[in-house]
């Protein structure tokens, strides 16, 4: 009881102490997006947090079951917004599955190339709102100018900045040109110097570290215990990484590291997350170098993916394939399957039960964000109030996967 | 990769004959079918066990099968970070059955009984705080259930003059557009408008 009524049973000024609650968000800044957390503090210090999702909850599950296979793929740029094609990829990974479509080299390449830039799209917002919220404004200024650079790839690739539905099942959806990955190359090459002046700003910065340094500790235990995935895990030490533990596309034959931290603290997290980007970069340089090489088509053609514009042109079953495909759709054969790819918040999951028609029977999104922010009120324990909004940023939750 | 799944299939149904129906392997994945009375020891058994070792949960979520007696799937993901393995073990569950809870062997449970709750109504036992996750405050009805409208019962909006957001059953100008591709003559159930002959062939 906070509002004061049924309190006269107090004997003392002293005794006269009640835990406080507090609503917060759900429009908070520090907040990440609808999040609302009844936090029960004594003092300043955490007591009990319950965090209430479900705010942006569309329905994803719901709508998939009434769509074609095709049309849900959409849905998936609008789970984790910030880093759109990891999703896309997880879906398409689940059909491919299913109907055991191979995936052309050159897509496999290009899916790759864009799964890192999603990844660095992701960090880069990540590391730099996380800093805003202990208290430096600048460094999202500078990320966000990157963001902007990578988008303009995005957008260049497939028209959209944001909601790409680039990658479909059987390959991406279009060729890049030559020039994009040129510029993409050449990106990757002035990168770093942004990255060093990020890591100027923040790494060695006295308030940055006293805010993060010791805050938010995640064990080996809890790491199993709560589900955690991606650089939850990687901070604490534990080189858990689904692009080398459970190679999926073609990042066996990428060279790569996996940066892991050793305290398991945001601080932790926060130099992973620099790492990991700098590593991202490395794969970005290598698949434009075969890119240039691997020349070919991007989509396996087959019932899943459409003719070729020109032959509809001249064929009358390549014209009646593609008005069949965007209308009804492809049967994707009886079965279920769990198709996951290590998004850049952890490991993105789909669940597809297909029944044999052109719908899903059902399809089970699985987000990194839910099982961390389930552990939120686990960790922010024994935290101060301030803590809670550094622990939120490096959990890394956007509510669009976390809602669905 | 599916020779250690074989592997994994025998220990499992070697070691406990008790709790598994059967065990499957399709597309490179594991399913074991778990009897409903047995889940909660076998759940702690695979992470206890040496040669399973599934120390994380990864995913728990049901489906709605609406014509079997016994109504839903629940399917549980596991995987070791240790063995490198993921497993997913299915249990039937009819409409009124209660579902052992996980917490106490995986604590990663409880949001995602939550969310099953939510969206399938099956109940937990032993779950310490089953509210609805997802969904509306006050929200009735399972939305995941495939008797359940994708439009849903009541709409919201925001009433000028009350100065206050309002519930009203749903109004559509227009009927909700599930099409149906399935070609009349590869196993469509209903009768074309207009089809004289509709009785002939049945």
């Amino acid at each position: 009881m906070m509002d004061g009524t049924n309190f006269d049973d107090a004997l003392t000024g002293e005794q006269k102490i009640r835990n406080f609650n507090i609503n917060f968000g759900p429009q908070h800044p520090a907040a990440h997006g609808v999040l609302r957390l009844v936090l029960e503090l004594d003092g300043e210090i955490v007591e009990r947090c319950d965090p209430h999702i479900g705010l942006l909850h569309r329905g994803t599950e719901k709508l998939m079951e009434s769509r074609t296979y095709l049309q849900n793929l959409p849905y998936f740029d609008r789970l984790d917004y910030v880093a759109p094609m990891n999703q896309e990829h997880a879906w398409c990974l689940a059909i491919e599955k299913l109907t055991g479509v191979e995936v052309p080299r050159r897509a496999s390449l290009i899916r790759v190339l864009y799964s890192e830039i999603g990844r660095i799209l992701n960090h880069l917002l990540n590391v730099t709102t996380q800093a805003m919220d202990v208290g430096a404004l600048t460094p999202p200024l500078w990320g966000f100018e990157e963001r902007e650079k990578l988008m303009v790839f995005y957008e260049r690739a497939c028209g959209a900045r944001l909601h790409a539905a680039y990658f479909r099942p059987g390959g991406v959806h279009q060729d890049l040109p030559p020039a994009l990955i040129e510029d993409i190359d050449a990106w990757a090459d002035q990168f770093p110097s942004t990255l060093d002046d990020i890591d100027g700003l923040l790494t060695e910065n006295r308030i940055f570290k006293q805010r993060n340094a010791d805050i938010g500790v995640v064990t080996e235990q809890d790491i199993l215990d709560w589900g955690f995935s991606g650089v939850m895990v990687r901070g604490s030490g534990l080189a858990w990484d689904l692009r080398r533990a459970q190679p999926y596309e073609c990042y066996d034959e990428f060279d790569f590291q996996i940066p892991v931290g050793k305290n398991g603290d945001c601080y932790d997290r926060y130099l992973v997350r620099m790492q990991e980007m700098r590593e991202s970069l490395k794969i970005i340089k290598q698949a434009c170098e075969k890119l240039r090489i691997e020349t070919g088509d991007v989509l396996a053609r087959g019932k899943l993916t459409p003719p070729p514009r020109a032959e509809m042109k001249t064929s009358m079953e390549a014209l009646i394939h593609h008005f069949k495909l965007y209308t009804e759709g492809f049967h994707v054969p009886e079965g279920e399957v769990y198709a996951a790819v290590e998004a850049p918040k952890g490991e993105f999951g789909v669940y597809l039960v297909a029944d044999g028609t052109n719908r899903p029977y059902r399809a089970k999104i699985r987000a990194p964000g839910f099982l961390h922010l389930q552990a939120m009120d686990y960790i922010s324990k024994g935290h101060q109030l301030a803590d809670v909004s550094a622990i939120i940023g490096t959990m890394d939750v956007v509510f669009g996967e976390i809602d669905r | 990769m599916s020779d250690a799944l074989n592997e994994l299939a025998t220990h499992l149904e070697v070691t406990r004959p008790d709790c598994i129906v059967s065990t499957d392997i399709a597309f490179d994945e594991l399913t074991a079918t778990v009897a409903l009375g047995s889940l909660l020891g076998f759940a702690e058994f695979i992470k206890s066990d040496h040669t399973c070792r599934f120390s994380t949960l990864v995913d728990i979520t049901a489906v709605d099968h609406v014509a079997r007696e016994r109504r839903f799937d629940m399917v549980y993901h596991f995987l070791s970070m240790y063995q490198n393995q993921r497993l997913r073990v299915r249990v039937e569950v009819r409409e009124e059955d209660m579902v052992p809870s996980l917490i106490p062997v995986y604590p990663a449970a409880n949001w995602f009984e939550r969310e099953v709750y939510d969206m399938f109504g099956i109940l937990f036992s032993g779950h310490p705080d089953l509210r609805r996750l997802l969904t509306d405050y006050g929200f009735r009805g399972y939305p995941l259930r495939k008797d359940f409208p994708t439009t849903g019962y009541t709409e919201v909006r925001y009433d000028e003059v009350q100065k206050r957001v309002v519930y009203e059953p749903v109004s559509l100008v227009q009927e909700y557009r599930q099409f149906d591709f399935m070609s009349p003559w590869e196993g469509a159930d209903y009768i074309l408008p207009g089809d004289d002959k509709a009785e002939a062939k049945s």
